[in-house]
């Protein structure tokens, strides 16, 4: 895959700490990425392997005591992992939008959606109240919530769990920002309700040229909607390629497992492939390749030297077989 | 009635329900009643729903939040008392009896896993207390090394180390603690789990974990389950037979295997269309427009008709009924009709 | 990182005392200065007035002891006072020190007593109101409400008032102690209640519960051992806070001279007799005792604090 032009955000050697009383969490550990324009790079992994702290660490909004404890977040070339509080939050919206999974957590539920999207509008750019208020309703218009005049001066609660999540779309598409961080979008809401948001935030990406980053641990979402993946496991990436190749012919045993972990429709009831044990606790990360305890092909290598991501095929994998 | 028994030879199933219905009163306040001369409102969480578990099978209820599935569990472990209709464990109508001795021999066969691994298990108790309280509550052991016997052989059952009981929930893991849950439902020797949504918090890979622990112990254990899940692929993996809930009503009700090969209802159509799939990669699903509407007020006629493509006048206007056919029964005007197309 | 704290948890099997002090709650009280500079005076006075007997220079109630010609002695190191008497004498030569060490026995044991018959009665109250819902939990929460919208003083005062209207007068001072533990209870019991009612509503609909339920376990014990072990943490705090208070109440009515009797002070009595040397000189009869009230009271509430903040692990 040829790089022409520099990629819209880098992600360089990134490292997340918890200073704890019993000692320092490393929670996300040495992970490097890259998101191009307008691409979609789904990120998997099981609950607490990092890929939510590394989204909220490209947004600055790590909770204390958590924190970017080395490493480097490139917007455009340019560092902004270690701006200042105001700075950040200029970008933060201008540049880059935020999704959450709950909605509701994202919406001030004293204020209108029509007074919070003419807000956003008006910090990020030199509109009249007059033309953000017509920019709003543009935007509700995209995300598709039905008779959208009428609902602009309602309020949060006055919305399904759905409509709710559309409208923070809008919120987060509102100043054209060039990447959205987009954290378990979906896992919220009903199934018949999730392939519409995917479908829209694809729809929004492909119109706007919005890249995004699709945190998930839902494998059903990012193959339908992610153009690369990037797995998770402990706080470290285990594999990133394309999506076909992921899915498909997964090089990480751990990502391997993953897929055959997954019940799908028309393979049968016989067994799922099932990875045993447990992911380790962040206090008890074991030496070498974090995966080692359960992988099933593990030799002396992995449980002494930890492997580094290298190319396989399409893929980058960090594992000793490859 | 509806399911198709299995040629064996327990021929009566272990579950029969019938009619089964579960109200529940959402008014305002008395006082703000009488001052805003508000209407009583009635949530009709499950209306009149009925379905039969053979034995060692597995029925699957399926639908979105909402939709009543969970209620229904409720109801036939006796959280919840039915406002109608019946629910018949081996011959014995459940919802009848009131006083806790009568229950007390049903309550042993019958028992239930729960959604969040967190919140399932007493956060204050160790392990081995936890396991051990249906044997104790039931008088199935009563000296302590029968007990400590017990408990071991449970926990080393669900895939977990007997030095476990002394521990503490809080150090387990989600899966883990999901096992511990399963120990303690097979604690009292039931014949029959109803299984709330018990993967859906859990990550993929313990999802199968824990999926694979359950078909191992139906097959040894000759168990029935009623297995309630909002994810298809889940179901298609564990069930025998499928209901497809939708606004406290069962849409259609079939054999796994025909419901999943060719749907009927539309409803169950939507439902499928929406599973990713990850053999087809950046394939855009069916996004169908609508939510589920509010279960207080639901629509007249059938209440799906706002959301379906085939909706004609009489969906508009008639609640359907359920129609048997060959493996199963479908409640749609328009598959009765046979103006589906395919 | 919703299991932030489960990650730091120590994993190892450990008995309750190694877990207590391998626990956040010891932790933060390590961190805390104030903490346990207010835990050692709380700790000093419920040792003096456990051993008051032994502590205390001379026994107050025995009157054969008292010798008038002590009366009036300024405290030690104030001129005219004597090694004899460190805090000084009353206008009956009683010993201020051992007046104050029984005192604050009897403070201690009324606020003790008071708030252990507030806890029984709230938490049975707030479990039935929280566990059955419906009627029963709107006529508790009606009755706490009406309770609620007086004065603890004057409801306490109504109690004491009748009680004593009751009794015929002979038994008065006899009964006292316990009419103050009664009257100072049943003020107290509104905020156990409430509290254990909104997390036992809480607890019921968690599924570790229902569970229970399913067993068939009688409500009754699903209450006791499953519901009120995991209620026990804001219970702790009220009962903390509850105890400065109770002493604080009792203090107020004996002051008005509804508590205890001038034969057996409490601390409040102790300042009541003393205020009415307070313009002829004699200061220490009463700012004294009012000192060591101020100071139990104190300590009290800052524990009461440290624990609200040391459960709850928002605020951390």
């Amino acid at each position: 895959m040829g790089r022409p032009n520099l990629p819209l955000l880098e992600v360089k050697h990134l490292c997340i700490e918890f200073p704890t009383r019993r000692g320092t969490l490393v929670a996300v550990d040495d992970v490097s990425f890259h998101i191009d324009p307008g691409e979609v790079l789904g990120v998997v992994g099981e609950s607490g392997a990092g890929k939510s702290l590394t989204g909220n660490a490209i947004i600055g909004l790590l909770e204390p005591p958590g924190r970017v404890a080395g490493g480097e977040i490139l917007l455009d070339g340019k560092r902004i992992d270690n701006l200042p509080y105001e700075q950040m939050q200029r970008i933060r919206g201008k540049d880059i939008g935020a999704i959450f999974q709950d909605p509701l957590t994202s919406l001030n539920p004293l204020y209108s959606i029509s007074r919070q999207l003419v807000e956003t509008i008006q910090t990020h750019t030199d509109m009249t109240a007059r033309q953000a208020r017509a920019r709003a309703l543009e935007l509700l218009q995209a995300v598709g919530i039905p008779a959208a005049d009428e609902r602009l001066d309602s309020y949060p609660h006055e919305f399904s769990g759905g409509m709710r999540q559309r409208v923070v779309i809008a919120l987060a598409l509102a100043a054209n920002p060039r990447l959205i961080i987009a954290d378990e979008p979906t896992t919220a809401l009903d199934v018949s309700i999730q392939a519409q948001i995917i479908a829209l935030l694809k729809k929004l990406c492909h119109e706007f040229g919005t890249a995004v980053m699709l945190v998930t641990h839902d494998m059903g979402v990012i193959a339908e909607a992610a153009d690369r993946v990037a797995v998770m496991y402990a706080g470290r990436l285990a594999e990133i390629g394309p999506v076909a190749d992921v899915i498909h012919h997964a090089r990480h045993p751990y990502s391997h497992g993953l897929m055959g972990a997954i019940p799908t429709i028309g393979s049968g009831t016989a067994r799922l492939t099932q990875i045993d044990g447990a992911m380790p606790r962040l206090t008890e990360i074991p030496s070498g390749c974090a995966f080692n305890p359960r992988c099933p092909k593990a030799f002396d290598r992995c449980l002494a030297e930890r492997p580094v991501l290298r190319a396989a095929g399409p893929n980058e994998v960090a594992c000793w077989l490859y | 009635m509806a399911v198709p028994q299995p040629v064996a030879d327990d021929t009566a199933p272990l579950l029969r329900v019938r009619d089964l219905s579960r109200y529940f009163d959402v008014s305002p306040p008395l006082l703000n009643r009488l001052v805003e001369r508000r209407p009583r409102r009635i949530l009709k969480a499950v209306d009149g729903i009925s379905f039969d578990i053979p034995r060692g099978k597995t029925l699957s209820l399926v639908g979105e939040s909402g939709c009543g599935k969970s209620t229904v569990a409720r109801c036939i472990v006796g959280l919840h008392a039915p406002t109608g209709g019946s629910v018949a464990f081996d011959g014995n109508d459940i919802s009848r009896l009131r006083d806790r001795a009568a229950q007390a021999p049903i309550r042993r066969r019958m028992q239930m896993i729960f959604q969040d691994p967190y919140a399932s298990l007493n956060p204050r108790w160790r392990v081995f207390n936890i396991i051990a309280e249906p044997i104790r509550a039931f008088r199935l052991l009563t000296d302590t090394a029968g007990l400590q016997r017990r408990v071991d052989e449970l926990l080393r059952h669900v895939g977990l180390a007997p030095a476990d009981g002394a521990k503490f929930p809080h150090e387990f893991s989600g899966g883990q603690r999901q096992r511990i849950s399963i120990a303690r439902a097979l604690a009292s020797n039931p014949e029959f789990l109803v299984c709330d949504e018990p993967t859906s918090a859990l990550d993929v890979s313990v999802q199968a974990q824990i999926l694979n622990l359950m078909k191992d112990l139906q097959r040894e254990l000759g168990l029935t389950y009623l297995f309630i899940s909002h994810d298809l692929s889940v179901v298609h993996h564990m069930s025998d037979y499928v209901g497809v809930m939708y606004l406290g009503r069962i849409a259609e009700l079939r054999e796994a295997k025909a419901l999943f090969a060719r749907p009927s209802h539309p409803y169950t159509r939507l439902l499928l269309d929406t599973i990713p799939d990850l053999r087809h990669i950046g394939r855009q699903r069916a996004p169908l427009a609508g939510e589920v509407p509010s279960p207080i007020k639901p629509p007249p006629g059938c209440a799906f008709h706002p959301r379906c493509p085939f909706a004609d006048d009489r969906c508009r206007t008639e609640r359907p009924e359920p129609v048997e056919v060959a493996d199963g029964r479908v409640a749609c005007h328009a598959a009765a009709e046979n103006r589906l197309p395919g | 990182m919703t299991d932030l704290a489960e990650q730091t948890a120590a994993p190892q099997r450990a008995s309750a005392l190694q877990r207590f002090f391998d626990g956040d709650i010891w932790y933060s009280f390590t961190r805390s200065r104030v903490t346990m500079v207010a835990a050692a005076i709380t700790a000093l006075f419920f040792v003096a007035a456990l051993f008051a007997p032994l502590v205390a220079p001379t026994n107050p109630y025995d009157l054969a002891a008292l010798n008038l010609l002590d009366a009036f002695t300024a405290p030690a190191w104030t001129e005219g006072g004597s090694a004899k008497h460190l805090l000084g004498t009353d206008e009956q030569g009683r010993d201020m020190l051992s007046a104050i060490i029984f005192g604050a026995r009897v403070s201690l044991t009324v606020g003790f007593a008071s708030i252990l018959f507030s806890m029984v009665l709230g938490i049975t109250l707030g479990l039935i109101a929280g566990y059955t819902g419906g009627l029963v939990d709107a006529f508790i929460m009606r009755v706490a409400d009406v309770q609620l919208s007086f004065p603890a003083i004057l409801i306490a005062l109504l109690v004491d008032g009748v009680v004593r209207g009751v009794l015929p007068p002979s038994m008065h001072n006899d009964m006292a102690i316990w009419v103050l533990i009664f009257s100072i209870g049943i003020s107290n019991w509104v905020q156990f209640a409430r509290t254990v009612r909104g997390s036992c509503m809480v607890e019921r609909n968690k599924e570790y519960v229902q569970a229970a339920r399913i067993i068939g376990i009688h409500p009754g014990l699903i209450m006791l051992r499953h519901v009120l072990p995991n209620v026990m943490g804001p219970v702790l705090v009220i009962a903390t806070i509850g105890l400065a208070i109770a002493v604080l109440l009792e203090a107020t009515l004996s002051f008005l001279g509804v508590g205890m009797p001038p034969t057996r002070p409490s601390l409040g009595t102790l300042v009541n007799s003393g205020q009415n040397f307070l313009a002829s000189g004699e200061w220490w009869i009463a700012v004294f005792p009012g000192l060591a009230l101020a100071l139990l009271v104190l300590s009290v509430n800052l524990l009461g604090d440290w624990l609200r903040d040391a459960l709850n692990p928002k605020l951390r």
